[in-house]
């Protein structure tokens, strides 16, 4: 699957985690909105104009730029409410995560469906945590700074945070069996 | 393989990095203007949302940018840079961020400009747009107002990262590869918060401690004036960019009825030498105004009073009163307060314009007339009498009493609530007219040099008619004695004259019947 992914990690408070969310998720639509097209005659079309809102975060000394729709934000805020209640109702450890996949429609003929192919995935993993007062919540800040540096998890040393990944490309062969294989592995993946 | 670059494609490659590079400065600048910025999307282009985003050109900056740029493009050793800086109030300044728009030989020549540059382009703004918002300039940025403003100056050339202090940090907002090098953006911003303030500081003081929102000259070889991120964001101030201050003194007194935000321009007016000022024994008068919803108004602490009073704050130019008057009356519960004069202890005003008024109510429009004494005055202030200001309102004064407690102008009536200060104070004139038993002070003797006039060509026939009329005697039923006794036979007489009135109601009648 050559479908680019990135992977956050944050760790809020229960009330911030909306805001969270929603900060992370309207920058990656800023980045992967474009203006609505507007399809002239002679099969030529035009782009339209993509506006920008400031957005002051109430819980989290923060500020964030989403794109100017009003329907586009809505969408967000739902998706994001309901992992934010399923989060507060699960009751666990107060861990999860939420992704963010843009994905590009493949008609087939009948009688397979339409594929759905990833290009871009993004999750974010939050773990929610319970600071009791204003101490805890700098000391929360500034052991993440090194975090979001270092590798702190290794005993004696400290490399900087590195991901290793690696892809086997597919040969020549297109086998209907090594198709098969990959439709199959590629659907459980989803 | 070499692929040169048509000239079509090379044309529309620069115009793209031109514009970029304005927009680029139009978003840097906007993010630290202090307030939250909104633009609409639109599915119908304009001609002008250049890289698809509705970014909106402030003119001033486009101009300076342009200027910066003088025609060129960010090129290999020439970046265009936007320095963003905080200036406190003291006249400290510092800077927070560079951003470099930098140009290096690493070339795409594969790339289409049309317009996969350009759709990259697009993203990189789009990139800078959030970025803008994340470094902690941005914060400092919407907090800015009374105590510190943001400036930003733009050059062209090499970067300067010298002034960003120790341990500065970069973020990259990211990079385009273009057939003639690749573009990148990024930010350099400072870590260390401390001022540094033995190179940093200016060279003149700031009067009285407000905000100088004008443009200062930097000690740098390639350098450019620094502006300030902050304009009046009136409806009818759309396309009208700050003007340029050169000096205080020239600055037009301007209330803003709408509640200032962070933007609001205070500004300090001046009316120099509007009285007599012979031999330079007084200063000139001050007027200070400040925003409606203002804590303190810019207070004017005057320099060398004695005893921690201010001086009398006599009536000033009579131009300047009409313009108070006219700005004050549209305003509920208009304030008028002054300091008393020096002789009296009441130290509730004093302290009240003395210090920071602020306690004062938010919603009155606080006035404050100090007058400012000159450099090479000998005599001591609060000997300063009124008879010596020569102010154009001395006729209102009685002949007898000559001390600014009695000034009308000065000693306001006990009402707070008037709307006209000047009706409320031309009404109580001839209560406290005559009220005596008032030390005088000494007089100074000072040459009259009455307003608005010449004295070298005609010898002074305003002044002239100020002396003549200067002191009129004192309208007698405005005395109190006289005053009382008459009331008295006004009272007494009033039911004779109600009568012969009634018996020529027709008459009147008449009369008002010719008039209409």
């Amino acid at each position: 699957m050559n479908c680019r992914a990135e992977v956050l990690e944050v760790s809020v408070e229960g009330r911030q985690v909306e805001e969270a969310m929603l900060a992370v998720l309207h920058t990656v639509l800023l980045h992967r909105s474009t203006g609505k097209f507007h399809y002239k005659k002679e099969g030529t079309y035009s782009i339209g104009t993509v506006g920008t809102q400031d957005v002051d975060c109430d819980f989290i000394d923060f500020a964030y730029v989403r794109v100017s729709s009003e329907e586009l934000d809505r969408a967000l805020r739902k998706a994001v409410g309901e992992f934010k209640d399923a989060l507060r109702s699960s009751g666990s450890d107060g861990m999860g995560q939420i992704s963010l996949e843009f994905y590009q429609k493949k008609k087939s003929r009948w009688p397979f469906s339409d594929e759905c192919i990833p290009w871009e995935l993004w999750t974010i993993k939050v773990n929610v945590v319970n600071l009791a007062n204003e101490q805890e919540r700098q000391i929360c800040r500034e052991k993440s700074e090194v975090d979001n540096v270092f590798d702190t998890s290794l005993k004696d040393v400290q490399p900087y945070l590195y991901k290793i990944s690696y892809q086997i490309t597919d040969t020549l062969g297109t086998s209907v069996t090594t198709t098969m294989r990959r439709l199959i592995k590629d659907t459980l993946a989803l | 393989m070499d692929t040169d670059l048509s000239s079509q494609d090379r044309k529309d490659l620069d115009k793209f990095i031109k514009f970029f590079a304005l927009k680029t400065v139009q978003v840097i600048v906007q993010a630290r203007l202090g307030e939250k910025i909104c633009t609409r999307s639109s599915s119908s282009p304009t001609g002008s949302d250049w890289f698809n985003l509705a970014i909106k050109d402030i003119p001033e900056v486009t101009h300076e940018a342009k200027k910066a740029l003088a025609g060129q493009l960010p090129a290999v050793g020439r970046s265009m840079c936007v320095e963003i800086s905080l200036k406190t109030s003291e006249g400290d300044s510092m800077e927070l961020e560079i951003w470099c728009l930098e140009m290096n030989e690493k070339c795409d020549k594969e790339i289409k400009v049309s317009y996969t540059v350009y759709n990259r382009l697009s993203l990189l703004l789009k990139s800078l747009l959030a970025i803008t918002r994340v470094t902690p300039a941005y914060r400092l940025s919407r907090k800015q107002g009374h105590e510190y403003v943001i400036l930003y100056r733009i050059y062209f050339g090499e970067v300067q990262l010298s002034g960003l202090g120790e341990g500065f940090q970069t973020v990259r907002v990211g990079t385009v590869g273009t057939p003639v090098g690749t573009i990148t953006l990024s930010c350099a911003y400072r870590i260390n918060l401390a001022f540094m303030s033995t190179r940093q500081f200016e060279r003149t003081p700031p009067i009285m401690g407000i905000i100088i929102d004008h443009f200062v000259d930097r000690p740098y070889p390639s350098s450019s004036p620094m502006h300030p991120c902050n304009y009046r964001a009136g409806e009818d101030n759309g396309a009208v960019y700050p003007s340029v201050e050169d000096s205080q003194e020239v600055c037009t007194t301007s209330f803003s009825t709408s509640p200032p935000s962070q933007l609001s321009s205070s500004r300090l007016s001046y009316q120099p030498a509007a009285l007599g000022v012979g031999s330079a024994d007084m200063g000139y008068p001050v007027l200070f105004a400040g925003g409606l919803n203002a804590a303190h108004p810019h207070q004017l602490i005057c320099p060398g009073k004695e005893g921690g009073v201010p001086p009398v704050p006599s009536q000033p130019a009579h131009g300047t009163q009409a313009d108070q008057e006219r700005t004050c009356t549209p305003l509920d519960g208009v304030h008028y307060s002054a300091a008393t004069p020096s002789s009296s202890e009441d130290t509730e005003t004093v302290s009240n314009s003395s210090e920071g008024k602020c306690g004062s109510p938010h919603d009155l429009l606080e006035t404050i007339f100090i007058r400012k004494v000159g450099a090479f005055v000998n005599k001591p202030i609060n000997q300063v009498t009124m008879a010596n200001l020569d102010i154009p309102f001395a006729m209102f004064a009685p002949k007898n009493v000559e001390l600014e407690d009695n000034d009308p102008m000065v000693n306001p009536p006990d009402s707070p609530e008037t709307e006209s200060p000047l009706q409320g104070s031309l009404h109580s004139e001839g209560s406290s007219g005559s009220s005596a038993g008032n030390t005088h002070d000494d007089f100074v003797m000072i040459d009259f040099k009455p307003a608005f006039s010449k004295d070298d060509i005609l010898p002074m026939d305003l002044g002239t008619f100020y002396r003549e009329f200067q002191n009129p005697p004192q309208l007698s039923s405005l005395s109190i004695d006289i005053g009382a006794q008459s009331m008295a036979e006004d009272l007494d007489s009033l039911p004779e004259k109600l009568a012969v009135h009634e018996k020529n109601v027709k008459e009147f009648d008449a009369f008002v019947e010719t008039l209409q």
